[in-house]
């Protein structure tokens, strides 16, 4: 268990040296989106529904990024959007996380023909697109929020699994489990103390590429029609609403778009910071 | 190599068989009736049950699905609930549009990466080496609908040079107009399939850069160039071509999205329209078809790597050489 609270510990507080400022960047980028997110839950300017304002309105000081087409205020519906993205990120990285992670152990532990068919069978899910498989369960379920997660998270989960065996595998065929296997220690046991203590760092920076991903599929979605449901304000839908009039109120066309690179960017530079701090050739350098 | 050919075959044909029935019993087992598209709103039981009985609905799922295995085994693709029409025609009719148009944004993205990120990875340290990675990163986290969107506003509504959408109803009839309808939608593609391809060029051309090969080939006297040429190019290639493969098919298939942007009559226009309509022959017919396409083009790519790595080609025949990374 030492590697995973090693290397936990790097990531709260890398050492001064070590301090990755790709991982600071990344941070701040995500943290903006965060607090956000976070804000939108106790505080928005005006209600998700007032279409009050003059439609069409250009940024001031009482709507800060201007109105829609319909006179809602464009702020609140990219504050709620903030928290639509992360809450599919979120979601859908729990669920193909964990569903990945079982399914790749399951697999690493099977025997050979069952390894075998079930690796088969993922290479043809993975190669079945993740947008794709979303409309299939938009197409059967309605378009909701619980949906896009499913989908995303359902498509990520046969990456991850794929990923997971791999990995499991190699750990599996070390000496040291080899002789922990004959000193008796149970699957479960090998699993806990060895496998999942050394696959953790690189599985940890895959999920954070994967929410990335994830965030940039439901927007997609969400753009598509097939997202969350009114008056659920996705960056997707907020951008699709504002293409026909992006001349006159081009905010509403340009900050969704704004929002969602600086949430995968940061995203992205969190994933490479990690890589580098829990990379354990780079750490046996040091 | 004839073996190779046909034990891919064959795992191509196994594949699609495979994939026809996670996507067949998929689309079945989730909830939601077929025949509800073909009835209107409070149609009586009876009315539903002989719509029902009509499309086949009615029979045990595994007969149903022998029975679209037989029609597409005759080409035949069904016809749609809703329109009445013949699905494969109408997906052919489609694929004029999007099959240009994803070939025309690879070739596009593929002259425009090579070199971009060859250069990425030559000069890595140079200002403008640091750039184009810059670039690159970026445009990986870019939504391809923005773009669009942004490529509209720019080319289409503030100079009115090229339509902001649409296609000739007349399609390739009218070539000028079938061309300036796709440039904006294929540079809205290449843009960001470039910008991912650049990434693996570059560090396809960095790993071969810290080569020992190209090292000794420098050192018994040949000049970067000719290095290059003749050892180092074969073997940064030979990654990429995996790639391009998986790129390939993630365009044609994130074509839905660019074409919805466009307002382009293409596959991706037909399945939202089927989706919405809940037309499950429609739907599963360009599934398939696009399940087909993705697998084929995995089969091509998997085919020129064995053509450029002779490698690859020495380890099905038996002899393995080495275990060195391609």
């Amino acid at each position: 268990m030492s590697a995973a609270v090693e290397f936990a510990a790097e990531v709260v507080a890398p050492s001064s040296r070590r301090r990755s400022l790709t991982l600071v960047i990344g941070c701040v980028l995500v943290g903006v989106i965060l607090v956000t997110a976070l804000l939108s839950l106790i505080y928005l300017p005006y209600a998700p529904d007032d279409t009050s304002g003059a439609r069409l309105a250009p940024p001031s000081p009482e709507h800060w990024a201007g109105t829609d087409k319909l006179g809602r205020d464009l702020l609140t519906q990219l504050m709620i959007g903030a928290r639509i993205a992360l809450a599919v990120g979120v979601g859908s990285v729990l669920l193909g996380g964990m569903l990945g992670i079982a399914i790749g152990l399951l697999v690493a532990f099977a025997v050979r023909w069952l390894d075998d068919t079930l690796s088969a069978v993922l290479d043809v899910l993975i190669a079945f697109p993740t947008l794709l498989l979303a409309m299939l369960i938009v197409a059967a379920q309605g378009a909701s929020l619980g949906s896009a997660i499913l989908a995303i998270g359902l498509a990520m989960s046969a990456i991850v699994a794929r990923l997971t065996r791999v990995l499991a595998k190699r750990i599996l065929s070390q000496d040291y489990v080899t002789a922990a296997r004959v000193s008796g220690t149970g699957w479960w046991g090998l699993i806990v103390q060895h496998v999942l203590p050394n696959i953790w760092p690189t599985i940890v920076v895959n999920l954070a590429l994967q929410f990335g991903l994830a965030v940039l599929a439901e927007a997609s979605l969400s753009y598509l029609g097939l997202g969350a449901p009114p008056p659920n304000a996705s960056w997707g839908r907020i951008l699709q609403e504002a293409q026909g009039t992006v001349l006159v109120a081009p905010v509403g066309a340009i900050a969704p778009g704004v929002l969602l690179v600086v949430l995968v960017i940061g995203i992205n530079l969190v994933a490479d910071g990690l890589r580098d701090v829990g990379d354990p050739t780079r750490r046996r350098s040091r | 190599m004839t073996t190779y050919l046909l034990r891919r075959l064959a795992f191509l044909v196994v594949t699609l068989l495979l994939a026809s029935a996670v996507l067949f019993f998929l689309l079945r087992l989730l909830p939601g009736d077929p025949a509800n598209a073909l009835v209107s709103v409070g149609a009586t039981p009876e009315q539903i049950a002989a719509a029902r009985h009509h499309v086949g609905a009615d029979q045990p799922l595994v007969t149903q699905f022998v029975t679209w295995l037989g029609q597409l085994a005759t080409l035949d693709l069904g016809t749609s609930y809703i329109s009445g029409l013949p699905v494969g025609p109408e997906i052919a009719s489609r694929l004029v549009v999007t099959i240009p148009l994803t070939l025309i944004a690879f070739l596009l993205a593929v002259i425009i990466a090579v070199p971009v990120g060859f250069i990425a990875a030559y000069r890595s340290r140079k200002w403008y080496g640091l750039a184009i990675s810059a670039v690159s990163q970026l445009g990986i986290a870019v939504p391809v609908f923005w773009i669009g969107v942004l490529l509209i506003s720019a080319f289409a509504l503030s100079l009115p040079l090229l339509p902001a959408g649409g296609f000739p109803p007349d399609d390739w009839a009218d070539p000028v107009g079938a061309i300036r309808s796709l440039t904006l939608p294929v540079l809205t593609v290449a843009i960001v399939m470039s910008a991912s391809l650049t990434r693996y060029v570059r560090s396809s051309v960095l790993d071969v850069i810290g080569s020992d090969y190209l090292r000794t080939s420098r050192a018994l006297g040949a000049s970067f160039a000719s290095a290059m040429w003749r050892h180092g190019l074969r073997n940064a290639a030979v990654p990429v071509i995996s790639i391009l493969g998986i790129e390939l098919a993630t365009t044609f298939l994130g074509a839905v999205v660019v074409e919805s942007v466009f307002a382009l009559p293409g596959l991706g226009s037909m399945l939202l329209k089927a989706i919405a309509q809940h037309d499950y022959p429609n739907i599963q017919g360009i599934l398939f078809v696009s399940t087909f396409a993705v697998l084929v083009i995995g089969f091509l790519a998997d085919f020129v790597q064995r053509v450029v790595d002779p490698r690859l080609r020495d380890s099905i025949s038996g002899n393995r050489v080495g275990g060195r990374r391609a």
